[in-house]
């Protein structure tokens, strides 16, 4: 069997030493060792993007990236960009929308929505929709969803200079 | 459209100021599950928590000749590697039958297989450590002997003679039968111009809940009490069954339900590793968990369909539908699914297929067999996808066959909205359905005529667009008539108690379940309507057995129609205890006065007379300064179950848009239209998006989703990557509509809406590809319409 590794790393602003087998993946690791259980785990296999984080400022899967990989990284997860208020508009789009029943594929799609709206100032339904396409969700349908997202770029496009 | 507001009584209770009944609300719980700080079971730790997991079954049917577990049991973290043998000293075997679907059999299942396995995916032995990677490591050295039995896979054959008998005792692999003739069958195929006969095909599919099932079991033996936490669409039923075979009072256990990450019927059922693991709670003393992983819940959440239907329609060139008839086969695994049974769906099937038109005269037998698959139950639209498929696939097939309108024979056959209450062939029981306005409302919505021009313009370009609809009924709000009745203890019933407390906010505990459907939010609009507080003074507590009243939870779209209507007559009664304290304590009359905005009000001109928590105060801090002889009681409990109807039917249509590649087989989805009726609607976007989540589980069915088993019964596509879900690139924007009929049943006059959509989709879905596909002269009557379904009917693979 293989020795624990030690890493150390930003998560949500806070400096993380841990020492971790190298098997560990980043999604087991944020919830088992730091508790940060918003982030989810759906398949573990990179299918269904309940387990969606940034690392250094890109979303990835985190039940595909293991926790060495993340030595020296700047982590987020959902509690992150909640608390610095960096998606209250997304999330209160959301609440209005009711974008989410059971809740458990919505960190992961907030991840992946934050991501497209940095990326693009005026993604359409179609570009929201495929972006989204690695978020599975089994409640909503998608629409309410698509919907959320089509206001905040609304308001965020109202807000630019 | 028809209204249940003849009746003063309703009028006063719904019809408030401020009332939050049929506003569009947000849900109270959302901020935690958006901000990732729900409690979803995966995520409870408890102090010396450990964790199982389980060994599974490589094959379909073997025998079980040893397990030898020395090595594991040496491995660092582990606790106890425990047999079935060994189990069953602890949680007794339970069979799936109920008294009321006569003949059902099944043989005895036990928490972990004894002796033999009969599907891949069956535990055979639990392993518990202290971390979960380390029940995996150890897992994978425990050596299991098997010796592989033949095993029945094919349903089609499974009652042969030359097919092994699974459980040898019951005789045959026959589970159920049922039977059902009604009318004069024979003479309306006679009298009937046309007869079209085909096979329906209906995959084994699966509800790929995105939390997967997770439960912890905690016994604490000094107090003697196992508490469960699940996520559980019915708490109880997790209570009594836990109870039973653990050999304990239903008050030694309780289960906990916190966030719940999809359900669908999948959690409304009891599992075996789920027995399992409140078992090694007992038996280790200590906590369990156990959390199934991807390719578990592939092979261990509950099958659905996997049904052979041949259907056959006899109809007149006037159009009128003459008979129905039916001959339904379908798959259930090795046994009949506890305690709700797996026989449910079949039956359902014979129930409601023929059920939203006029023809009396239907023939259907229903068989239910034994295979070694997993297990199939009850899931999201019961039984209702194929009902549906089948009725209308039969009437679209009859209206090509006389060259009518899809709409017009619709039209035609359709029960008369006027004419209610009637029974359908199947002696189910309406009370007031509305498939015309349904209809004549879907039409508008889609703009029917102009699609038809539309579809006619691109077919002349060779490109194929087709328009399927789909009209269905729906069973809702069910009553003891579902299990109760066949010996379950399952409560159809549900209570609500709710509270004033000293600050005057309210306080409900409810015994419907919340797994994202709103049924906190809907607890929270009825009793804050009609106590005339506002949602924010408003707190709902479910999911607790020993925090909440007795009753059934959530599930068969139950939650509005009877825990909303038992949430309203407790607020009625509290709003009763309040005013009658008021009026003392400001010298009037209850009949004076009013709750609006958190204070009693004078009822005449609406003026304050007192704040609510004001009230709360003296009555708690100061009741020496009330009156002589009031007892203040602020907290009023009311239980309420349909007895009148044992189900509140809803009904609707649906209708898809989409383009078939027939070059490629793929289909895209262009619309979805739905209309449907679910009684008094609580908070519109609720249901919408109920509808709408329902409806792209149908879509998913209907174009994706297959358990595909090979010969020998393994499971082959056991991974979110095989097997094909719906996501957000091919769904298409769902038009959502409604008539309104409310039940008189209750004085809410809610009905169900959480299955309307599966209910009718993959219907809608099938007949528009038909459609589509119209000038090549073929029909497709199988589904998923994967791209070699299609290319296959096309004759092109
Ligand atoms: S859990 Fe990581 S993608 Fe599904
Ligand atoms: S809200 Fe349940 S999976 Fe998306």
């Amino acid at each position: 069997m293989t020795t624990a590794v030690a890493i150390s790393f930003v998560v949500n602003g806070e400096h993380i030493e841990a020492s971790v087998l190298p098997r560990l993946n980043l999604a087991d690791f944020l919830r088992e060792y730091l508790k940060l259980t918003g982030t989810h785990v759906g398949c573990e296999h990179g299918v269904c993007g309940a387990c969606t984080v940034r690392v250094n400022g890109d979303i990835v899967r985190s039940c595909l990236l293991l926790a060495v990989q993340a030595h020296n990284a700047t982590v987020e997860t959902i509690e992150g960009v909640s608390d610095s208020g960096e998606i209250a508009d997304l999330q209160s789009a959301f609440r209005d929308r009711n974008a989410l029943q059971c809740g458990f594929c919505t960190p992961g799609m907030l991840m992946a929505a934050q991501d497209l709206l940095k990326q693009s100032l005026s993604p359409n339904r179609q570009q929201i929709r495929e972006h989204l396409s690695g978020n599975y969700c089994r409640c909503t349908g998608y629409q309410a969803i698509v919907d959320a997202i089509e206001t905040t770029v609304r308001t965020r496009a109202g807000r630019l200079p | 459209m028809t209204s249940a507001q003849e009746n003063p009584e309703t009028l006063s209770a719904l019809d408030r100021p401020n009332s939050y009944i049929g506003k569009t609300v947000p849900r109270p719980n959302l901020d935690r599950l958006m901000q990732g700080r729900g409690l979803y079971v995966s995520d409870i730790e408890l102090p010396r928590m450990a964790h199982v997991v389980f060994l599974r079954s490589p094959h379909a049917h073997a025998k079980i000749k040893g397990i030898d577990a020395s090595a594991a049991k040496q491995m660092q973290g582990v606790i106890a590697v425990v047999s079935g043998e060994e189990l069953s000293k602890i949680i007794t075997p339970w069979v799936g039958v109920l008294s009321h679907l006569k003949g059902l059999k099944s043989a005895p299942q036990s928490a972990l297989a004894v002796d033999r396995v009969c599907w891949q995916g069956e535990a055979v032995a639990a392993v518990v450590a202290s971390s979960r990677a380390q029940a995996e490591d150890a897992a994978e050295l425990v050596e299991v002997e098997y010796e592989e039995l033949d095993a029945v896979t094919d349903m089609r054959t499974a009652l042969d003679s030359a097919t092994v008998v699974i459980h040898p005792s019951l005789c045959d692999n026959l589970a159920f039968e049922r039977n059902h003739d009604a009318g004069a069958v024979d003479q309306a195929f006679a009298e009937a111009d046309e007869v079209v006969e085909a096979d329906f095909v209906f995959g084994r599919h699966t509800g790929v809940t995105l939390e997967p099932r997770s439960v912890v079991a905690d016994w604490n033996a000094t107090e003697s009490r196992l508490t469960i936490y699940q996520g559980t669409q019915a708490p109880h039923m997790v209570q009594n069954i836990a109870a039973l075979h653990l050999g304990l009072t239903e008050s030694q256990v309780r289960v906990v339900c916190k966030d719940v990450g999809g359900s669908f019927g999948i959690k409304v059922h009891i599992y075996a590793d789920e027995m399992a693991t409140y078992a090694l709670s007992k038996l280790l003393r200590r906590p369990v968990k156990f959390v199934a992983d991807r390719v578990e819940s592939f092979n261990t959440d509950i099958h659905a369909r996997d049904h052979r239907c041949k259907g056959k329609i006899g109809v007149r060139r006037d159009g009128t539908i003459t008979a129905f008839e039916i001959d339904d086969l379908t798959g259930i695994g090795p046994y009949s699914m506890y305690p709700r049974t797996s026989a449910i769906e079949a039956n359902q099937v014979v129930n409601l297929v023929g059920g939203p038109y006029l023809t009396k005269n239907y023939r259907a037998r229903a068989r239910v067999v034994f295979q070694n698959k997993n297990v199939t139950c009850q899931y999201r639209a019961v039984g209702h996808p194929i009902a549906c498929s089948v009725t209308e696939g039969l009437v679209d097939l009859a209206a090509m066959k006389i060259g009518m309108d899809p709409v017009e024979i619709r039209r035609r056959n359709l029960i008369a909205d006027d004419a209610y209450p009637c029974a359908s062939p199947s002696g189910l029981r309406f009370e007031q359905l509305s498939h015309h306005a349904a209809l004549a409302k879907l039409i508008r919505m889609m703009d029917y005529e102009a699609l038809r021009a539309d579809q006619a313009a691109l077919r002349a370009k060779n490109i194929h667009r087709g328009i399927g609809i789909a009209s269905f009924i729906e069973v809702t709000n069910p009553s003891a008539a579902f299990y109760g009745v066949g010996g379950a203890k399952i409560s159809s019933q549900d209570g609500v108690a709710v509270r004033l407390d000293a600050q005057g906010s309210v306080i409900c505990q409810t015994s419907i379940t919340e797994q994202g459907q709103g049924s906190e939010s809907l607890t929270a609009q009825i009793v804050g309507s009609v106590l005339g507080v506002s949602m924010d003074r408003v707190r709902v507590i479910l999911g607790d057995t020993d925090n909440t009243p007795y009753g059934g939870g959530t599930w068969a779209s139950r939650g509005a129609g009877i825990g909303g209507e038992a949430a309203l007559q407790a607020a009625k009664a509290l709003r009763k205890n309040i005013l009658d304290v008021a009026a003392a304590v400001l010298q009037s009359t209850p009949g004076e006065l009013d709750i609006v905005n958190n204070g009693i009000v004078s009822a005449v001109d609406g003026t304050p007379r007192i704040d609510l928590n004001e009230l709360a105060r003296i009555v708690y801090f100061r009741p020496d300064t009330l009156p002589p002889g009031i007892q203040p009681e602020f907290m009023a409990t009311r239980h309420f179950v349909p007895r009148e109807y044992p189900f509140a039917f809803t009904n609707g249509v649906q209708a898809s848009w989409l383009e078939v590649d027939t070059d490629t087989g793929f289909v895209k989805l262009l619309k979805h239209w739905v209309v449907e009726d679910c009684g008094t609607i609580i908070n519109p976007q609720l249901v919408d998006e109920q509808i709408r989540g329902g409806v792209v589980q149908g879509l998913g069915a209907a174009l994706f989703e297959k358990c595909v088993y090979d010969e020998r019964g393994q499971l082959t596509n056991a991974n979110l990557a095989d097997y094909l879900v719906p996501m957000s690139g091919e769904m298409p924007d769902i038009d959502v509509g409604h008539v309104v009929s409310p039940t008189l049943e209750s004085e809410l006059g809610a009905k169900g809406a959480g299955e309307a959509g599966t209910a009718g989709a993959a219907a809608a879905v099938t007949n528009a590809v038909n459609d589509a596909l119209r000038p090549f002269g073929t029909v497709i009557t199988e589904i998923p319409l994967t791209p070699q379904v299609i290319l296959a009917a096309l004759g092109r693979i």
